[in-house]
């Protein structure tokens, strides 16, 4: 055997190195991905049903639960937001479809035109889901992101049939500080949201986080409280809000929803 | 081997950083993601798991090669060991406790570059046989937690009125009576905290204070 010192032992000694590590790294991330990919889909699936007021933010639901009442009450389907059209559901899996992963796949994004919600690129196909109850869609749940304080806000926002009046949202990825724009993630002041419209009477969005308090959702339609002491996270949630909402958005597909086709 | 698997050598590896050499609190290292993973109990609980898991297996990994090891790149084999088990630490957690791990997003991947693990690595598994290595990653890991756990406890409970998500001081925004303190959640607080437990422990032990 070589020195220790000399040049081969100690190239020999890096590589030996780096196999065990790459062994050790490699193998357990191939052994816990499919668990860590269910862990991620669960998330997403408990945070629709959080939107929609189907699971209580304190309710401690366990996987099988949030799984029955995703499965039973939950259809998903893709928008193409060049047209405004769903996309016919065996063209692509929609249950299986990662939109923060397409809008960094170049094939299936594009540039985000001009916004002020900091969106440098988009998918082509945004998700939304449908919450089915005895009469038919009882409301549907759309997937919004934009650019926050210290990082990118992602949620969903369930909106009743009129693709207007807003049900419920969540954000269920933030990095706002804690207990300022943080308070976004609390459902105290999601439930705010509730009643509230996205659009005003000539069909703009228009849906606003204010500075102080806004009146009940029956006076005060397009006005939400703002979080005191968070101005840039209120009006980053505003301009996220008002970009998923225009025609940028899901806003071609929300219109021919109002006018009833789109389904 | 010396007879004696426990002897007083090993008891003092694995018990002197929890207190009298407390990584933090004394040898002031790591203090970065101290500030970070504080604002709940549950994230410094699971962050001071991971910390000491890597701390103690890494000790273990670098003294088992420590005699097989070239020096001139003795620190790099260390690094590429202490890298390995924070990522398969990182994968664990997001197999395990997702929500957990969302929120403590860069902070385990971070555990790399926490001056603990890689002080531990250098200045103690490199001269020692693996076992009282293996002891003394675990007593610095169990020093950081408890430090960790101590600055949370302050941190949640005045920031938050919560412990472990559990309220106990029932808030005034959702009708209770207690007004949190804000600070508490920021960064800012955790240096505070982390000095005043200092001062208490160079006020408690004369020992450790450095004469001028």
């Amino acid at each position: 055997m070589a020195a220790k010192d000399s040049v081969r032992y100690t190239v020999g000694f890096a590589a030996a190195v780096c196999v065990v590590c790459a062994l050790l790294v490699a193998s357990a991330s191939v052994a816990l991905q499919p668990r860590q990919d269910a862990n991620a889909r669960l998330y997403m699936q408990k945070n629709v049903l959080l939107a929609a007021g189907l699971a209580d933010p304190g309710a401690d639901l366990t996987e099988a639960q949030l799984r029955r009442i995703f499965d039973e009450r939950i259809v998903v389907r893709l928008v193409d937001f060049a047209t405004g059209q769903l996309v016919p559901a065996e063209r692509i899996d929609a249950a299986g479809y990662d939109q923060r992963r397409a809008r960094n796949d170049p094939a299936a994004s594009r540039a985000a035109p001009a916004n002020r919600a900091g969106i440098s690129r988009m998918a082509n196909y945004g998700l939304v889901y449908f919450v089915k109850g005895p009469g038919g869609v009882e409301q549907i749940v759309i997937a919004v992101e934009g650019l926050g304080m210290w990082g990118t806000i992602y949620g969903f926002v369930a909106l009743a049939p009129d693709a207007n009046t807003v049900l419920g949202l969540t954000f269920y990825d933030q990095k706002e500080t804690p207990g300022l724009g943080g308070e976004i993630g609390n459902p105290t002041w999601q439930a705010l949201w509730r009643g509230r419209k996205g659009y005003d009477e000539r069909w703009e969005p228009r849906i606003t986080v204010i500075k102080g308090s806004a009146g009940p959702p029956e006076q005060d339609p397009l006005r939400v409280d703002g979080l005191s002491g968070a101005t840039i996270t209120s009006n980053a949630v505003t301009r996220l809000m008002q970009f998923w909402l225009s025609d940028d958005g899901y806003g071609r597909w929300l219109t021919r929803l109002r006018e009833g086709a789109g389904t | 081997m010396r007879p004696g698997w426990f002897g007083k050598d090993e008891r003092r590896a694995l018990l002197a950083p929890i207190i009298d050499n407390n990584p933090i609190a004394v040898q002031v290292l790591g203090i970065c993601s101290a500030l970070a993973v504080t604002t709940r109990m549950d994230k410094a609980l699971v962050m001071g798991i991971g910390v000491t898991l890597v701390t103690a297996l890494a000790n273990f990994a670098v003294s088992l090669v420590r005699n097989a090891t070239p020096g001139s790149i003795r620190i790099i084999v260390q690094l590429s060991i202490i890298a390995s088990l924070v990522i398969v630490v990182d994968q664990i957690l997001r197999a395990t406790l997702y929500e957990l791990s969302l929120e403590l997003s860069v902070y385990v991947g971070l555990i790399i570059t926490n001056c603990i693990v890689m002080g531990r690595a250098e200045g103690f598994a490199m001269q020692n046989r693996p076992w009282p290595s293996l002891l003394d990653g675990l007593g610095n890991g169990l020093g950081y937690a408890l430090l960790l756990l101590a600055v949370a406890f302050a941190r949640e409970l005045l920031g938050a009125g919560k412990l472990f998500g559990v309220t106990l001081l029932p808030l005034a925004k959702d009708g209770g009576w207690y007004e949190p303190n804000g600070l508490m959640l920021l960064a800012p607080s955790a240096l505070f905290l982390v000095a005043l437990i200092i001062w208490l422990l160079r006020t408690l032990k004369p020992e450790l204070q450095e004469k001028d």
